[in-house]
């Protein structure tokens, strides 16, 4: 190497050298991507929100004449069923970190399951509600919220899923590398956070 | 390497510095062979966003359409100015940010290479997308599509521009995951968060934005998408729906897009001038936070693109003085850059010039900014020339001057090898006069009257076109030397040192270029990044090794 390298800096390469010859272990910043990630992910969740809010107020009246009265059973069981599952996937994870595979296993089919009967629940009420998606203002932003969460919730559950299908692999997962597993967990925390956000804004309100 | 003598480290295998021309066409994970894809292919999209302008400007040297047709001239327009903002100079300060962050904060790579690869390789395809449409159906609702006009001109020509947009956002948005965790979680131990240098601090402060920003983009290009394709009416007030809420957030985004653009620059302007000046950076922390300040209140000024869309008195007051607020930090910076070369040893070496003529067209643009920022003013001129001189100013005075500068400067670290200065020196003389030329004399067509985005203007403005259009030609003109240059001094220029500038930067602490795992050991920090003209620490014998040693820096 040419170029003007100071003889005492030079000097510290060369004493450092011999720890060069190991790969440098690093730590894992996975996590914390992944939570800049789904900042980014809040953000346009929000703009979609604020958009739905100014309509609310600058709408002369709101829902518009017209609307069907918005029936809550349905969806209120399906917001029972996907707060539930988050507790459900709390449990697998504190199962792997006892090292517990089989539990994680259990947990997360659970929570996948819930998050399937979630998605029928919102089929279901898709095909029974008496407005489409071009009727107003309102069915517009209804449909097109719930359906970007919805897709949402499918890829959290193909992410569950992919975790579970990991899993079988022996020693996959153990009780201090288990990073898939408290990922998937968190994307799902955050769908369920979204979720009763947008039931409140969207039914409550 | 054959100076090391100690036998264990003999054992080590020897790093290849030589990377393959066809690697740069791969999936590579490496960050400096996708911070260099990112930079060429942005400047592809540069010239193919030159070529457009220089289109719109041989129309606009005579008053009528006689050129090409309204509607063509329509999409050149949309193109020239999408083109430009999604596919030149936001990737390129990616590019650079992806080269430089790694090497400047001694870490061997980003903290996710294959997302940061993925990142790059969406530009090729959104930007082939968006270009090719020019023969297919092109958009034609200027740049900021608005509706409802943006749904009543050609379905397949905006859906290919929403459908592009998404891409190229997506992609900057995960380069900005990278650049955030990079910058936080893996600087070397030695260098704390006031010892890392400014493009960091710059970068850090763009990440956030994009990272807030852009989401919110995508959110309104789905609901205009559902609306041009699905018949909704968010948008439409036929259909009940309100236009304006559209622009809120389309504006939410592009107006941080413009910090995005403009703050990576303000960060390689900061770490060029102390080099090329042989002066520390006057200022430090005042910088740092400046960046942070710019990004926070970039983040509260998006309507005053809005002025005259309607908006209540109260909200104009509002949008007013936060952008008028903005001046002040953006003011701290350019007074600590002119305070940093005063009474220094100047080299004028193209990257200086660049980086000096950056500042000085900066301001020009700086200060139609603050004018446009009074609401009074701005609604006589809002959609004129005079808006095109103010944004022409800062990003082609302050982001494409920038990129020039930084390119300079950190060639020979990227290639090994030396640009030609004499041919660097015609090249910034012809884009200085071609650059004042063009704008200028936009800012009296504008108080004069001249709308933007016309092919028919009024003969009255046609001398001060002809003389603009005159300045376009030349500005095209200019590329030449650059492109030459760099093609061959890439390909035969002067092997470079590793350190030809003698600057205290890590990235100039290696070779040139770079081994592929950057350093040969992780870096320990001996002088913070501008202690220029300082006697350091570790030049007195018996500093103990593996100790970090940090001087007494301007920045402790």
């Amino acid at each position: 190497m040419q170029g003007t390298v100071d003889p005492a800096k030079a000097d510290l390469n060369h004493h450092a050298a011999t720890i060069a010859t190991e790969h440098e272990a690093h730590p894992d910043h996975r996590m914390f991507g992944l939570i800049v990630f789904l900042g980014a992910e809040t953000m346009i969740f929000m703009g979609l929100f604020a958009a739905y809010l100014t309509f609310r107020v600058v709408y002369p009246e709101w829902p518009p004449a017209g609307t069907p009265e918005r029936e809550l059973l349905l969806p209120s069981i399906n917001t029972a069923i996907l707060i539930g599952s988050s507790f459900v996937i709390h449990n697998a994870e504190a199962d792997i970190k006892s090292n517990n595979v089989k539990g994680l296993q259990r947990w997360f089919g659970a929570t996948a399951l819930m998050g399937i009967i979630f998605l029928a629940g919102q089929l279901y009420e898709y095909m029974h509600l008496e407005f489409g998606l071009k009727t107003n203002l309102y069915a517009s932003t209804f449909y097109v919220l719930t359906g970007f969460h919805g897709l949402h919730v499918f890829l959290g559950v193909c992410l569950i899923l992919a975790v579970l299908w990991r899993s079988l692999k022996t020693a996959h997962y153990s009780e201090e590398h288990h990073f898939g597993v408290e990922a998937a967990e968190l994307y799902w925390h955050f769908v369920d956070v979204i979720w009763i956000i947008l039931f409140i804004l969207l039914y409550l309100l | 390497m054959t100076q090391v003598k100690n036998a264990s480290v003999a054992a080590v295998p020897v790093h290849e510095t030589e990377r393959k021309w066809w690697h740069f066409f791969t999936f590579s994970t490496d960050h400096k062979v996708i911070g260099i894809q990112y930079i060429v292919t942005s400047f592809i999209f540069y010239l193919i966003g030159g070529s457009l302008a220089t289109a719109i400007r041989t129309e606009l040297a005579t008053p009528a359409p006689d050129f090409v047709t309204p509607e063509v001239y329509n999409s050149l327009l949309t193109l020239h100015g999408t083109v430009m903002i999604f596919l030149w100079i936001v990737p390129a300060g990616a590019g650079l940010a992806n080269y430089l962050i790694p090497l400047m904060i001694g870490a061997r790579d980003m903290a996710f290479p294959k997302l940061n690869a993925v990142a790059f390789w969406m530009i090729p395809p959104a930007g082939l997308m968006l270009v090719l449409s020019f023969f297919l159906e092109a958009p034609q609702s200027g740049w900021t599509s608005y509706p409802p006009l943006s749904l009543m001109t050609g379905k397949v020509g905006e859906g290919i521009w929403i459908f592009s947009l998404l891409i190229s956002g997506t992609s900057s948005i995960l380069g900005a995951i990278n650049f955030f965790v990079t910058i936080l979680k893996m600087r070397v131990p030695s260098m704390g968060i006031h010892q890392m240098p400014l493009f960091c601090w710059a970068m850090l402060s763009t990440s956030g934005l994009i990272l807030i920003g852009t989401p919110v983009l995508a959110g309104a290009l789905i609901l205009l998408a559902f609306d041009l394709l699905a018949g909704t009416a968010f948008f439409n007030p036929t259909g009940g729906g309100d236009p304006v809420v559209y622009q809120h957030m389309f504006w939410f985004y592009s107006h941080p897009a413009v910090y995005i653009m403009v703050l990576p620059l303000f960060g390689a302007i900061s770490d060029i001038l102390p080099v090329h000046a042989r002066k520390p950076i006057f200022g430090y922390k005042a910088i740092a936070y400046s960046s942070i300040a710019i990004s926070f209140l970039g983040l509260i000024v998006w309507a005053h693109h809005m002025f005259t869309s309607g908006t209540p008195a109260w909200l104009r007051m509002f949008f007013m003085i936060t952008t008028m607020v903005i001046a002040v930090p953006t003011g701290i910076k350019v007074f600590g850059w002119l305070a940093t070369i005063w009474g220094g040893k100047i080299s004028l070496n193209s990257a200086m010039v660049f980086a000096m003529g950056f500042i000085a067209v900066f301001v020009i643009g700086g200060i139609s900014g603050v004018m446009l920022a009074a609401v009074p003013f701005d609604i006589h001129v809002h959609d004129t020339y005079f808006v095109v001189a103010h944004l022409h100013y800062v990003l082609f005075g302050g982001s494409v001057f920038g990129i020039y500068a930084a390119i300079y400067h950190w060639f020979p670290k990227m290639t090994g090898r030396m640009m030609n200065e004499p041919l660097g020196i015609i090249h910034f003389v012809l884009t200085f006069i071609g650059m004042n030329l063009t704008f200028l004399p936009m800012h009296q067509l504008g108080l004069l009257g001249m709308n933007r985005r016309i092919a028919f203007y009024d003969p009255r403005f046609t001398s001060l076109n002809q003389l603009v259009t005159l300045g376009s030609y030349i500005l095209a003109v200019s590329t030449f030397p650059f492109l030459f240059n760099a093609v061959w001094s890439w390909l035969k220029g002067k092997p470079a040192a590793d350190n030809p500038w003698r600057a205290l930067t890590l990235e100039w602490q290696t070779s040139s270029p770079p081994m592929i795992e950057n350093f040969e050991v992780l870096p320990v920090l001996t002088t913070g990044p501008y202690d220029y003209g300082m006697t350091h620490k570790s030049t007195e014998a018996g500093s103990e090794p593996g100790t970090p040693v940090l001087s007494g820096s301007p920045s402790a």
